[in-house]
């Protein structure tokens, strides 16, 4: 368990923790502020993958497919709000859970037809290709580090938008009272549309920037629609700076567990059951770290409903 | 009037001729006729068909006991099913392959695990409940695929059906068959025991106003956390029947997808009906080997349809049954 491995882990635990974010500051604002549970947002990241890939296909340039992938998401994404999810959002839990899983079902399976079920993959951008050293035997690729900088600018950015805005200010009071912001004369609908595109479109641009460094594939977004959720149960739903503190937590959790538990737990027992064990038990860690924080805050670290 | 409004009022009236007694008699004998008609038809996969649709009946009883009848929208209750099939695998992995040892175990397990999980799970309300099962459901899901001496992920296959008391009384696919009927009605019939008295009649109290059942003075999580760990017990004993069918465990069994379709189930059948239950399991089934027929990709179709039954069909099969009863000239 030597230092540098140390940093290069939690550097994937930082990089693992802002695409969480990504993710979970879309799911938690249109939770917190709709009461709309999205099953169906962890497709719309996949399906940002795909775009992205097959505009790739198209131009050839990464930031030209990228700008036309985060459209097409968007546009995608309002048509779902059209069709589906805004005559959902008076409806139980329930029914927005089954809605929103048939969309799952449906998408998941769309792209295989359109595009096959082999993985895909995309080149990283040509400038942002190979590694950099950090420090003396520290070498890093450089698109990871852009994925930690890109999502930290949008954290800074959300943050700025939803504190210092009049849109901002409506963001957070609709996740506080909603009722309460339409009573006001706000035109909710169109906060609800304008939160949920947004949501999408991070959720899409979260997929586009992960894709060249994983493999694009038909159910791609379903484990990490998982984790958002712990993220922002953890945080708090609602709250972007709970959905931040928690997505970074869970990353480096996640990553962590996952890379050093063999190693510590042959501190307590033989190799050979600890090679049994470690596994286990760094799948368990983020869920026993929900259930304990949850024991201890049903609402979450940053509860943003009043009640 | 609410659906749940319209349930609670259904509790206290005598028992309907058409709906209580002729409906599940008639799913129950159609269970039964089938693998004589598989028979006749010379369809013997009908067979295997009937018996899943039944397993996941079970499953999907008990999980309506807690989405229908408690409001706790569990999204983990595959979890339950790969634990009580696992404890299957397991146990036969190690040579004991005795139905009367491996039942209990699968159940008691999985009660345990929804004890357990149903103390922190229960400390939460609506969309944490849904989002909390999801995750402890996902958290069995990682630890069976990083079981590596029992298959890991590509899971374990079982060398032979459970015996019971040492004699292989459900090796032959048709004595599973009616073993797994059995097992089905006498879960069906619990489960109706159990929502038509006092404690199920305080879980739905609990779906209308948890805070009114508090103050009359009943403890409303302790009665959630029951139900939850009976429905919990419910499922392993659906995982003991699921891996004696298919003789093969995985943790397929207990994806969150699994668990989706679990619900997909309880709503397409008509949800807080234990009828329903039955029917939206056999519909869902039914719909996969006919879609799947069309397309391998059938959950393409299948997908849009679901939301077009949320959107339009509230009630479900029973729902829209009963609809139909209404429209229907009555003398």
């Amino acid at each position: 368990m030597s230092a540098t491995l140390f940093l290069v882990q939690i550097l994937n635990g930082l990089q693992l923790g802002v695409l969480l974010f990504l993710i979970a500051a879309g799911l938690t604002l249109v939770f917190g502020v709709m009461d709309f549970i999205n099953l169906a947002h962890g497709v719309q990241y996949m399906l940002g993958a795909y775009l992205a890939v097959a505009f790739y296909g198209l131009v050839g340039n990464f930031f030209v497919a990228l700008v036309l992938a985060l459209a097409a998401a968007l546009l995608f994404g309002l048509l779902l709000e059209f069709l589906v999810f805004r005559h959902l959002y008076d409806r139980d839990h329930l029914d927005q859970v089954i809605a929103t899983f048939g969309i799952i079902l449906f998408l998941n399976h769309a792209v295989r037809v359109v595009w096959g079920a082999a993985p895909l993959t995309l080149p990283v951008p040509e400038f942002f290709t190979g590694t950099v050293v950090l420090m003396s035997g520290l070498l890093y690729p450089v698109w990871r580090l852009v994925i930690i900088a890109s999502g930290l600018a949008i954290a800074g950015g959300l943050y700025a938008l939803v504190t210092y805005t009049r849109i901002g200010m409506l963001v957070r009071a609709g996740a506080t009272n909603a009722p309460m912001v339409s009573a006001l004369g706000v035109n909710i609908e169109r906060l609800f549309m304008i939160v949920f595109g947004f949501g999408t479109m991070l959720a899409g641009f979260a997929g586009i920037m992960i894709a060249p460094i994983i493999s694009v594939e038909p159910g791609m977004g379903d484990n990490i629609l998982i984790l958002a959720f712990v993220v922002i149960v953890i945080g708090g739903i609602g709250s972007i700076r709970g959905a931040f503190v928690a997505a970074l937590l869970i990353g480096l959790v996640d990553t962590l567990g996952r890379s050093f538990s063999v190693d510590i737990l042959r501190l307590m027992m033989g190799p050979s059951p600890a090679r049994m064990a470690g596994p286990a038990i760094a799948s368990m860690l983020i869920y026993v770290l929900m259930a304990v924080v949850l024991y201890v805050r049903p609402a979450g670290l940053f509860p943003a409903r009043g009640s | 009037m609410s659906d749940a409004a319209l349930a609670a009022k259904n509790a206290t009236r005598p028992l309907r001729p058409t709906r209580d007694v002729v409906l599940p008699a008639l799913i129950f004998a159609i269970f039964a006729l089938l693998p004589v008609i598989a028979a006749l038809a010379g369809k013997q996969y009908l067979l295997d068909v009937g018996a899943r649709m039944m397993v996941f009946a079970v499953a999907a009883v008990a999980l309506d006991l807690l989405v229908g009848y408690a409001g706790l929208i569990s999204f983990g209750h595959a979890a339950f099913i790969g634990l009580g099939a696992y404890a299957v695998g397991i146990l036969s992995a190690h040579g004991i392959g005795e139905g009367l040892i491996a039942l209990p175990v699968a159940v008691a397990v999985s009660m345990l695990f929804a004890f357990l999980t149903g103390i922190v799970c229960l400390r939460t309300r609506g969309a944490y409940f849904i989002m909390i099962t999801l995750a402890f459901g996902q958290m069995v899901y990682f630890i069976a695929t990083s079981l590596a001496p029992y298959g890991g992920d590509n899971g374990l296959t079982i060398a032979a059906r459970n015996t019971i008391a040492g004699w292989p009384l459900i090796k032959s696919d048709r004595a599973f068959y009616y073993f797994t009927l059995l097992c089905l009605l006498a879960t069906y019939l619990f489960c109706r025991a159990l929502v038509g008295s006092r404690f199920g009649r305080v879980l739905r109290g609990a779906k209308e106003n948890a805070t009114r059942m508090a103050t009359i003075g009943f403890s409303v999580r302790r009665f959630q956390l029951v139900a939850y760990v009976i429905a919990g017990g419910l499922g392993g004993f659906a995982g003991f029947l699921l891996a004696n069918l298919t003789e093969f465990v995985a943790p397929a069994y207990m994806s969150w997808q699994q668990s989706g379709e679990l619900i997909v189930m309880v709503i397409l059948g008509g949800v807080g009906t234990l009828d329903g239950a039955l029917l939206g399991s056999a519909a869902y089934l039914l719909a996969e080997e006919w879609l799947s027929g069309i397309t391998e990709n059938w959950k393409v179709i299948f997908g849009p349809i679901l939301v077009l039954v949320v959107l339009f069909a509230r009630g479900g099969l029973i729902g829209l049954g009963s609809w139909l009863w209404r429209r229907l000239p009555h003398a």
